[in-house]
């Protein structure tokens, strides 16, 4: 039953990421990358990753896409305000990522590393997926951890900068 | 894996329901258009300009400040679960990511940026 | 056929089929009948009788009220995005749907549908995907209210969403799982404190560092609920009716229906993660006991949504705001230092 599960999330998957790029109303492609965020959900689950799927839609679906619609929404942003020239060289580039992408896909299907063997599961997931996660994030892999906090950290400032921009010099209030 | 096939079927369950019923209402419910029924409703005004307009950039920052915080949380999660294996070590480098945290948090408040004016 | 009988996969489904068929329907009853108990206690608290002309005591009330819904004409608003206007009332009711699926209503296996090892995740998965409900009915709608009520609420929704999620951390910090089964078992027996057996069930909530977050989590699904006196999305006297102020029929009463639903999803999480679940006197003799004492507690945390919807204030939106982000989320984060360092002593000394 897995290959077919395995199957319908990864058509609908591919589907979907389809959708995003060739709707027109933005909030639709949106709406789509939702529902892609989230069959890959449903991959990560097949893969007996519990954790990492369920955090896939609560940071993914859940929070940055509420970002993307907020953005999209409440600017307004409906139609493309580029014309001629910009959109003709985003074009341009966005064909030139497509090919190597597919260069780069067909160099590892031909080398046989897509279909590598599936890495064993730790065998010590007492507790389920997430506390396995756990017992290795913070033990083994420490450090990266709390460089974690130090980009979230970053992040926070970065956003109040940009949000609040410099302050208004004293005197030359509107 | 087989305890999520009910969550799969209730996900089927949960879209199907709500589709079966607007998909029922549309056939039964009734339907006599006008364009004074359709204008957008302003208390019995006549609707002026249009509704999507911009908003202050606070609502953004809240949404980017959420991201923030629930990728805290998402941490928080496998630490508290695996918290009695992992003992004094995992209590002190939690405390400390929670710490370089609240100190991002204070700069919040300082910068005013948790404020509505 | 027999061997399709056999097959552990297709008796899980046909299992999880059953109930879902139970659930949906119960649900259905047990929020109509929520919307005239809602009706009825506020006609008492403001001195009046509710409603009392359909059938003995108005019983017949929500049949009469489904009845005019299902026959009232519906109405999209020019210059809606029809899709999205579509979609909106789906994504309303889904999320609760969903959720139902991983709470333990009673002792394993009749009264749980499924045990996931990461129940409580789902749960706030779930909760994060309601923001999309109200963003995209208030937007799609093209109405000024409706946008407005729409982007206060989702702003509302997520910020009060961290403190709730945060404030589920000690309670995980006790039970050591996220399963919500694991979670109840945690809660089984009496209080164990100063060396003795108390007179008292061993719930959450009498654990002290756990007291704290039941507030936070009690406040927060006010909030998520978009109910007063967090019902800034549907201020009546500003916002017409906020998000959903442009829809009709059916796709209205999907919006209620959802809230609802969201009200009984999020109360059960509160019984299950902080009132000891489907624990009571008796439930280890007779099984079924189980789910009356999870209804029991369920009704009662119901009223009490209910109780405070009629007798509190709104608050004003920079007061919700400010409460969420400089109230709410660091007495919840401190909450967790607190209880990491108290049960590490307590593991430990």
């Amino acid at each position: 039953m897995v290959p077919y599960l395995f199957l319908g999330f990864a058509a609908l998957l591919v589907a979907t990421a389809l959708m995003v790029i060739l709707h027109r109303n933005p909030v639709t492609s949106a709406l789509f990358l939702v529902l892609s965020f989230s069959s890959l959900a449903g991959i990560y689950l097949l893969l007996q990753a519990e954790f990492i799927g369920m955090v896939q839609i609560i940071v993914y679906a859940g929070a940055s896409m509420v970002l993307f619609l907020f953005v999209i929404m409440y600017l307004n942003l409906q139609h493309d305000v580029e014309k001629g020239a910009q959109i003709a060289l985003r074009r341009g580039i966005g064909w030139m990522v497509g090919a190597l992408l597919l260069l780069f896909a067909g160099l590892l299907a031909k080398k046989g590393w897509v279909s590598g063997p599936v890495a064993a599961l730790p065998p010590d997931t007492t507790g389920g997926n997430a506390a396995a996660i756990g017992r290795v994030l913070y033990s083994r892999f420490l450090f990266p951890f709390e460089i974690t906090s130090i980009l979230l950290l970053v992040a926070m400032v970065g956003a109040i900068v940009l949000a609040k921009g410099r302050p208004a010099p004293q005197g030359e209030a509107e | 894996m087989l305890a999520y096939l009910p969550v799969l079927l209730f996900v089927l369950v949960g879209l199907g329901f709500g589709a079966v019923t607007i998909g029922l209402s549309t056939i039964i419910v009734p339907r006599r258009e006008n364009a004074v029924k359709n204008s957008a409703y302003e208390c019995g005004v006549e609707p002026v300009g249009n509704a999507r307009g911009r908003f202050s950039v606070k609502f953004y920052l809240v949404a980017v400040l959420f991201i923030l915080f629930d990728i805290e949380a998402v941490f928080l999660y496998p630490w508290a679960v695996s918290f009695h294996q992992l003992g004094l070590y995992g209590l002190i480098e939690m405390v400390l990511f929670i710490l370089i945290l609240l100190a991002g948090y204070f700069y919040l408040l300082k910068k005013r940026a948790l404020e509505w004016e | 056929m027999a061997a399709l009988m056999q097959n552990e996969a297709f008796q899980v489904a046909l299992w999880a089929m059953v109930k879902v068929g139970i659930i949906l329907g119960v649900m259905l009853g047990v929020v109509s009948y929520l919307i005239y108990a809602e009706r009825k206690i506020c006609g008492h608290i403001q001195a009046r009788t509710g409603p009392n002309r359909v059938g003995p005591l108005g019983l017949l009330q929500p049949i009469a009220d489904v009845g005019k819904l299902l026959f009232k004409e519906e109405f999209i608003p020019a210059g809606a995005n029809k899709v999205v206007f579509h979609i909106a009332p789906i994504l309303a009711v889904f999320p609760a749907i969903v959720t139902f699926s991983v709470i333990p209503m009673g002792p394993a296996p009749m009264f749980v549908v499924t045990d996931i090892n990461v129940g409580l995740l789902l749960f706030l998965a779930m909760s994060s995907l309601g923001v999309y409900a109200i963003t995209l009915g208030g937007w799609s709608s093209n109405n000024k209210y409706a946008l407005l009520g729409g982007l206060r609420s989702s702003a509302q929704m997520i910020s009060y969403e961290l403190a709730l999620g945060l404030s589920t951390i000690p309670v995980l910090l006790r039970s050591g799982t996220l399963s919500l089964s694991g979670i109840v078992d945690s809660q089984a027996g009496n209080l164990k404190a100063f060396g003795t057996t108390l007179p008292l069930p061993n719930w959450g909530i009498f654990h002290w560092y756990l007291v704290l977050p039941f507030f936070i989590f009690l406040i927060c699904s006010f909030a998520e609920t978009n109910r007063a006196p967090f019902d800034l999305p549907e201020a009546e006297g500003e916002l017409v009716a906020g998000f959903h102020t442009e829809y009709s029929s059916m796709k209205w009463a999907l919006f209620f229906l959802g809230e609802y639903m969201n009200m009984i999803v999020i109360c059960s999480i509160m019984v299950t993660l902080y009132l000891g679940g489907w624990h009571g006197p008796g439930v280890d003799k007779f099984a079924p006991l189980g789910l009356v004492w999870f209804l029991t507690k369920l009704f009662a945390l119901l009223f009490f949504f209910i109780w405070v919807r009629w007798t509190y204030p709104r608050l004003r939106y920079d007061q919700l705001m400010g409460f969420g982000w400089k109230v709410l989320l660091p007495a919840s984060i401190v909450n967790v230092v607190i209880a990491a360092v108290w049960l590490y002593w307590r593991a430990n000394a």
